[in-house]
């Protein structure tokens, strides 16, 4: 983010909630007693808009403003944490108050002064116009158009129901060691759900699409993308209507590029954040530097990446976002760090700190995570197995942190026979063990490719964009739960 | 810091919204505030506080063709705020389409909510102090600790104490509130052997401090289901009964309630929308929606838009007897709301159940798993794959394997799948144990057969 914005964002929180420089500095001196070692505030406006589409019509249209602050006080592991939907002087110094609560003596350490500037001379998502500020009737008429050609695509179509979302987030950070860092993020996201009926009723299945990202409205609206959503939607929908039931067992699974990157999300990404190492109740506690996937394989999380759903600028503890590599040809070598935990494990911060709003704590989350490209070419990788089922597009997965058991479901998967594409399938769920699935892997294809931006992780009640991403992978004897034994 | 009382929030609202163009409008402003606790071992992890006010406004604009409306939402109640919101909600009201279904219910209010005591606000508990929801959760924590050697680290055990006020009102009158209070506690305790690491909960939750189960108890109880996992492991791909205990098992009375959801039922977007009056599941399974069971966790006085709120029979043995309906989604199919709007500031009403669950019947668990030759009984459920329009199920599970009558071993790293209509019909045994741990509450389900993958 540029300097220019970042003051402007300073500016912002000082102009309309009247924060002087003194009054900040006040705060953090309330919260700071004899055992805090460190405290800081975060403050947010968010504005975010929603049109949503269902029979043909934009029915209901809506609009939020959030604000607020919150304050929290650090010592050790114990964490004391106060906001409030009011920001001003009183309500940030009773917050202060109640944050310092975790530790009971006062007085001691002093507030430096937030002078130093965190944040990296970058903007990633620099926007125009904030998409908030793009017309409601503009989005109406987008949602009117993408009903209109998801229709024409085919006459099986029974039901669209498409919406249009879009935010803008204005944070500010401020920690008693001096740190002032903010940032200023765009989001915008379609959404779109199609229903397909055979002409004769016997059957009905759905098609889900969505894209977004960083970036301005006038981009979500450029019909080349949109219109490719819109017919994915479509082709998914009417390909489920001649599904056949999925098969049960182990067997080996080739997964699409893309968003079938979730497998590195559910499977891997969660087992490494810092918070779960340092209290060892990861599948992955204290595994350093030891194989956890085949050679080849190498996985990164990275907030850099320009106008991704995933991205930031600064993480929201003002810790500016890197790439971290996460497993390098096969070797695990890295987490992904807050402040609090990369202090406690004296590992370096790696941008990562992320909460939901200014009424959640900080936690290490990922970014934008994918497994870099190989080199086989995706026809070959399919061409190498002889029974088995190929998925292109999931739905939602989840992990068990400790155990280290996945699960993801399928929304798009095709039966592979002697090397070529069969029957498509429904209801394909995988499921496999974390620490020892990317052990499976036997061929990385060259296409990665990036989710189209839509990725919501759920951590503890939090939820935070991410992004993902994957080269065309073969795995073997992983386990599908289908209904067929 | 406004001076302004809930009701003359909305009351501005309403006025705002009418000075600002709209012909009809409804707001509603849940005020809350909570307290948090974490603690690990014998160290505080966190201690968290929180307040926050949210105001939401639907402005309706009548037409030729029915109604156009938009809501707009904010923290910022000061009143210039809320007028400036009015005024947003009712210029992007007039840029969505009329709906002729859209509107404010005809009548239907509730009239008895003022002396209504349903249980839900408890002010003798209001100034419970955070050390004493701390030492619960220490207490759960060290008793999650002693029950075994192997319980030697955690997630941590988190209480929280909550009081909230809801306040809705609408422009044809109606202006009510109440309020409710809330605590929980809850315990995740890590227990490891060679084998490997394994996790689970225990939880209890109640609109007072008394309802709550012991914090020793709640740490025992989540070792007990920690402890029986270590060890687990897959087993081979087989077809057989499935047992769904009490943690489990409100899981699929979840999806049903999502599947006899109006709006499902009007976009035709489950695989029940065709299916009101006829036997669509065993006729063991009678599910009911209370919204004024006493002391209920999803209790209320009246719904998200003011309507009386009351007992729905939903499923009674096994014939589908009623959807879940809010006003606009009963227009829609040529019916009368059956008071289940759920309403969140920002949105526009949706339905919801409020306390919703399955009947119990006579068995205990142990009786069904011992009349089980061979199946397997689930106590965990991950991932999502459940499509509502088809029924097709497929999710993740771990439990305990049970061979002849008894349990052998823990299981893993399996799904089970099957279509949830033929799962609905194949319900062969409901227990006695009905356990409240939500809103929605069901005993022990056994289906008769499913198939189970694994890699064993």
């Amino acid at each position: 983010m540029s300097s220019r914005d970042r003051s402007s964002v300073i500016g912002f929180f000082n102009e309309h909630f009247g924060l002087e420089e003194r009054a900040l500095t006040a705060a953090l001196d309330t919260t700071l007693a004899r055992q805090v070692d460190y405290a800081d505030l975060f403050f947010e406006h968010t504005s975010e808009d929603a049109v949503v589409l269902e029979e043909g019509i934009v029915k209901s249209g809506d609009r939020h403003i959030e604000q607020g602050v919150g304050v929290r006080a650090v010592a050790r592991e114990r964490q004391g944490y106060a906001h409030s939907d009011e920001i001003t002087v009183e309500s940030l110094q009773g917050a202060a108050q109640t944050a310092r609560a975790i530790s009971q003596e006062s007085g001691g350490v002093r507030a430096l002064s937030a002078t130093s500037g965190g944040s990296p001379d970058r903007d990633l998502y620099p926007v125009e116009q904030p998409p908030t500020e793009a017309s409601v009737e503009r989005k109406v008429a987008l949602l009117g158009e993408i009903d209109s050609y998801a229709r024409s695509l085919d006459s099986r179509v029974t039901q669209v129901m498409a919406s249009c979302v879009t935010q803008y987030r204005q944070v500010m950070m401020v920690g008693s060691d001096g740190t002032l860092a903010s940032d200023v993020r765009p989001l915008v996201r379609l959404n779109l759900q199609v229903i397909a009926e055979k002409p004769d009723g016997s059957r009905r299945e759905v098609g889900s699409q969505g894209m977004g990202g960083r970036y301005d409205f006038d981009t979500l609206s450029q019909p080349e993308g949109w219109k490719k959503l819109v017919g994915e939607a479509v082709r998914i929908a009417t390909l489920n209507l001649e599904a056949q039931p999925c098969p049960a067992g182990s067997m080996s699974v080739i997964l699409g590029p893309g968003w079938p990157g979730i497998l590195l999300h559910e499977a891997i990404g969660h087992g490494l954040e810092g918070d779960f190492n340092r209290k060892k109740t990861s599948a992955f506690s204290g595994r350093l530097g030891e194989r956890v996937a085949s050679e080849g394989v190498t996985v990164v999380d990275d907030g850099t990446l320009p106008a991704r759903r995933g991205s930031i600028n600064v993480d929201d503890e003002g810790t500016p976002s890197q790439r971290t590599v996460l497993i390098e040809d096969g070797i695990l070598c890295g987490y992904l760090q807050d402040r609090l935990n990369a202090d406690l494990m004296g590992m370096p911060r790696t941008g990562n700190g992320r909460r939901e709003s200014y009424a959640h704590l900080p936690m290490p989350r990922m970014t934008n995570t994918f497994m870099l490209a190989g080199q086989e070419s995706p026809e070959d990788v399919l061409r190498s197995v002889d029974q088995g089922i190929y998925a292109v597009s999931f739905g939602g997965g989840q992990v068990d942190i400790t155990s280290g058991k996945f699960v993801f479901s399928a929304n798009e998967a095709y039966r592979i026979e002697n090397g070529r594409l069969g029957a498509p399938l429904v209801g394909a769920t995988l499921i496999g063990n974390g620490p020892d699935v990317l052990t499976r892997v036997s061929r990385i294809g060259s296409d990665l490719e990036l989710d189209p931006g839509v990725g919501t992780c759920g951590k503890d009640g939090q939820s935070v964009p991410v992004g993902v991403g994957l080269p065309t992978l073969r795995l073997d004897g992983l386990t599908v739960g289908g209904t067929q034994g | 810091m406004t001076a302004l009382s809930g009701r003359e929030v909305v009351a501005h609202a309403l006025d705002a919204a009418r000075l600002a163009g709209a012909d009809a409008a409804d707001a509603v402003l849940i005020e809350g505030d909570s307290t948090e606790v974490r603690v690990r071992g014998d160290a505080i992890d966190f201690v968290k506080q929180a307040r926050g006010r949210t105001l939401g406004i639907r402005s309706l604009l009548a037409g030729k063709e029915g109604r156009s409306s938009a809501i707009a939402s904010t923290s910022d109640l000061a009143a210039e705020a809320v007028e400036r919101m009015a005024r947003e909600s009712v210029a992007v009201a007039r840029a969505t389409a009329p709906d002729p279904a859209a509107g404010l219910p005809e009548g239907g209010f509730a009239e008895d909510w003022e002396k209504l005591d349903l249980g839900l606000a408890h002010p003798e508990d209001r100034g419970v102090h955070v050390e004493s929801r701390i030492q619960d959760a220490m207490d759960a924590e060290s008793a999650a600790r002693r029950m075994d050697d192997r319980i030697d680290n955690s997630e941590g055990s988190q209480a929280s104490s909550g009081h909230s006020r809801i306040t809705y009102g609408n422009s044809l009158g109606f202006l009510g509130g109440y309020e409710s209070d809330s605590h929980s506690l809850f315990s995740e305790p890590v227990a490891h052997d060679d084998a490997g690491m394994q996790r689970d909960y225990w939880m209890t939750l109640g609109h007072s401090l008394a309802e709550l189960e012991n914090p020793a108890e709640v740490g025992r109880r989540a070792a007990e289901r920690c402890l029986r996992r270590l060890g687990a492991r897959p087993i081979p791909t087989c077809e057989v009964p499935v047992i769904f205990d009490p943690v489990t098992a409100p899981s699929l009375l979840r999806q049903l309630a999502g599947c006899v959801s109006g709006y499902a039922v009007y976009r035709k977007s489950s695989f029940l929308s065709e299916s009101l009056g006829e036997p669509i599941a065993s006729p063991l399974l009678t599910a009911v929606d209370d919204a004024r069971r006493p002391g209920g966790l999803g209790s209320r006085p009246f719904d998200g838009e003011g309507q009386v709120t009351r007992r729905n029979v939903i499923l009674e043995e096994g014939q589908l007897q009623s959807w879940l309906l809010d006003t606009y989604s009963a227009r829609k199919l040529g019916l009368a709301s059956t008071g289940n709007a759920i309403r969140s500031a920002g949105s526009p009403p949706s339905v919801g159940p409020s306390n919703l669950w399955f009947e119990p019947g006579k068995a205990s668990l142990e009786e069904i798993i011992s009349e089980t030759p061979r199946g397997l009984l689930v106590t965990e459920l991950i991932g999502m794959g459940f499509n509502p329009v088809t029924g097709d199920y497929s999710r993740g599970a771990a439990g305990l394997w049970i061979e002849g009558g008894e349990i052998q071993h823990p299981v893993e790293e399996i799904t089970i799948a099957a279509n949830f209509g033929d799962m609905l019909r194949d319900v062969d045994a409901v227990g006695s144990d009905l356990l409240w741990l939500g809103r929605v509450a069901s005993p022990s389900l056994r289906v008769s057969r499913m198939t189970v993958a694994g890699a064993g």
